[in-house]
């Protein structure tokens, strides 16, 4: 793959962040050393998996520019994102990559009609000069996600339900006609029943719209039913990355496994690995700091060097992963 | 003898403001019975009434929250408690958390950030038993973590030290530190991901298994009730639909809404198309005419429309409301 068919490259990038005051803080990698890629002739949803505090936030954060990387290179289209520079450069970075947050009900003001954000994007981006060129821009966006400018024009947010504020939110994103979505678990504080109404737009927009989807979750279940790929983030590093059969189908890395077998499944008769215990940490920011494996202190196959030696990628049965239980294959 | 007998609930919040009254109907004609030793589950979408009736049924009924009808009983070691009518210091004294406790959504918030957990666990004890002597109290505190399985040194800690895996557990921790007959558990896991999920759940579990008293677990993660509970209600706009074991309300729905509900699930090794349920929940204030599910069926007749549809016993321990399962049980 050549570098102008990649859309987004991460090059191993890292972001260290200081806790506490100048003189007694301490360092805390949040970001060690991750780079992933996504093409930019096929669109595909890519996951960005893990727990909480794993960094895939700030991950995010990362690549929507919030704050600079302390090593390594963002190469948004081949171009590094740190030199964008002036009004016009951001504006075009901002409008080709758009953000889907969280909690839709902290995405909009709960005071504000929820059509007046859609056609502020649409003046802001310069996609409609006047409110009336600007209400079928936003009647279009709202239609890929399966609503329309009549259902939701003078409508309150605590008017909609939360998987419909999300799904307005994800309308609120296409309006610039953005090549990528980065959408920060966007499921996590909706329904379950909802859920499933929010994961099929985005299959949607891959399938039908060319757009492809940073997909950021610790939701597996809806992962492995939306990506093509994905990658498993523990304490700020990537521990297996691959195509979403290969790596949900038959996770190596023992941290994957848990994380599989965690999901509960919704059959009563298969309990079976979820009702094993399991460790669970006590202290998170203590894991950030081992050297050698991060998983070391919880993970059911630790060896001696685990605690010693950070592992190698070991590139095995289509992923690649990060443990001292694999060798390399030869080639 | 059931633990708790509710019949024919009604609770509505009432309020009136410039002159407009307003009734939510958030609880209406709620009838079932939780049993000692079981794991009894809630499902539902988001203000479907399931936190108003854990209000209800642990005694938090303040205006403009009104039990409008229908009877609570509790029976505890053979002596019969209507909980709307304890007075606030017996409630205080007796009940609250000595034979029903609660463990809320969202732990984090919970504990007060600027003491120490030993503070926390004080504050309970003082309130509702009350340990002059502090070496009968550090003992009680030691001996009920160390059954949880926590570590002891958690008491040392503030809030902020700890994961959020911990914090819940915590919060279960001091919810059963009396050993209650009912632990009320409000989404306690909604904000966790898979594999803090897990571990929590299993504690609350390994404490219900442990003591043989009862949990009232309400989430709207289908997954969880397949995974924990022994029987599962499913709600809607007030109203349970359907009740049943685990495996029949999993294996056998009957309602069209738990119909829906399981059939969105999305399964790890599957892809198939998954739909979400079109519409949104209704607004309690002035609900749908007959079933209140009516408007978002995909099986709706004219009849569902005019009439409400009466409990249909199908089975000693599965019941469902819907006029199409009353049709088919005549036929």
């Amino acid at each position: 793959m050549s570098t102008d068919a990649r859309l987004l490259e991460l090059d191993s990038i890292s972001k260290v962040f200081h806790i506490g005051g100048a003189l007694t803080g301490e360092k805390l990698t949040a970001v060690n050393n991750v780079g992933f890629q996504l093409r930019s002739d096929k669109p595909e949803v890519f996951t960005l998996a893990g727990e909480s505090g794993s960094g895939k936030t700030t991950v995010a954060r990362l690549i929507l520019r919030d704050f600079p990387v302390t090593e390594g290179k963002i190469l948004y289209e081949g171009s590094d994102t740190t030199r964008i520079r002036g009004r016009r450069g951001t504006m075009r970075f901002m409008s080709e990559v758009q953000p889907v947050f969280q909690n839709p009900f902290d995405t909009f003001n709960p005071l504000r009609r929820l059509v007046e954000y859609l056609i502020e994007t649409a003046l802001n981006f310069g996609i409609a000069s006047n409110r009336k060129q600007a209400e079928p821009v936003v009647d279009d966006a709202l239609k890929l996600v399966g609503l329309s400018f009549d259902e939701v024009n003078l409508r309150y947010p605590h008017e909609l339900s939360g998987g419909q504020i999300q799904r307005v939110s994800v309308a609120r994103a296409l309006i610039p006609r953005p090549k990528l979505i980065i959408a920060d678990e966007p499921v996590s504080m909706v329904d379950a029943s909802l859920r499933m109404a929010i994961v099929n737009v985005f299959k949607r927009l891959r399938d039908e719209e060319n757009v492809s989807v940073l997909y950021i979750t610790h939701d597996l279940a809806t992962a492995y039913y939306i990506s093509d790929r994905i990658a498993i983030m523990l304490r700020g590093q990537i521990v297996e990355t691959g195509t979403v059969d290969n790596v949900l189908g038959d996770p190596k890395h023992p941290y994957t496994r848990i994380l599989k077998e965690s999901v509960p499944q919704p059959i009563p008769e298969v309990k079976g690995a979820w009702a094993k215990s399991i460790a669970l940490s006590t202290m998170e920011v203590r894991e950030y700091g081992r050297i050698g494996c991060k998983f070391a202190g919880r993970c059911p196959n630790v060896m001696d060097k685990c605690r010693k030696i950070e592992p190698p990628d070991v590139t095995t049965a289509g992923r690649v992963v990060k443990c001292h239980l694999y060798e390399p294959e030869s080639e | 003898m059931p633990l708790l007998s509710v019949k024919n609930l009604h609770a509505y919040y009432r309020t009136e403001a410039y002159g407009i009254s307003r009734t939510v109907r958030a609880v209406d004609d709620v009838s079932f019975e939780l049993q000692k030793n079981e794991i009894y589950g809630i499902a539902g979408e988001s203000s479907c009434g399931k936190t108003t009736l854990i209000k209800v049924i642990s005694g938090s009924i303040k205006p403009p929250l009104r039990i409008e009808g229908g009877t609570m009983t509790y029976t505890f070691d053979g002596r019969d408690v209507d909980i709307a009518s304890v007075a606030p210091e017996v409630m205080r004294r007796e009940i609250r958390w000595k034979e029903i406790s609660y463990v809320m959504q969202g732990s984090m918030s919970i504990l007060n950030p600027v003491r120490r957990v030993r503070r926390i666990f004080r504050h309970v004890v003082d309130t509702h038993q009350g340990i002059d002597d502090k070496r009968k109290f550090e003992a009680l505190c030691r001996d009920h973590l160390k059954k949880l399985g926590l570590p002891p040194d958690i008491l040392q800690a503030y809030p902020h030290q700890l994961s959020g895996g911990m914090k819940q557990r915590i919060a279960i921790a001091l919810a059963t530190i009396f050993r209650p007959s009912l632990i009320i558990a409000d989404e306690p896991t909604t904000a966790l991901d898979v594999v803090v999920q897990r571990g929590v759940l299993q504690l609350l579990k390994d404490i219900q298994a442990e003591s043989s008293n009862t949990v009232l677990l309400v989430t709207h993660d289908m997954a969880v009730h397949a995974n924990v509970a022994d029987r599962v209600a499913i709600m809607y706009a007030g109203t349970i639909v359907e009740e049943g074991p685990t495996e029949v309300i999993f294996g056998a729905p009957q309602h069209p809404y738990t119909q829906h509900l399981i059939a969105s699930l999305p399964v790890i090794g599957d892809k198939g198309t998954r739909s979400a349920l079109p519409g949104a929940p209704p607004n309690l204030a002035s609900p749908p005419s007959g079933c209140r599910f009516h408007p978002r069926c995909p099986m709706a007749k004219e009849i569902c429309r005019r009439v409400v549809p009466s409990m249909i016993q199908l089975d000693t321990l599965h019941r469902a409301a819907c006029h199409l399962v009353g049709e088919r049980e005549e036929a």
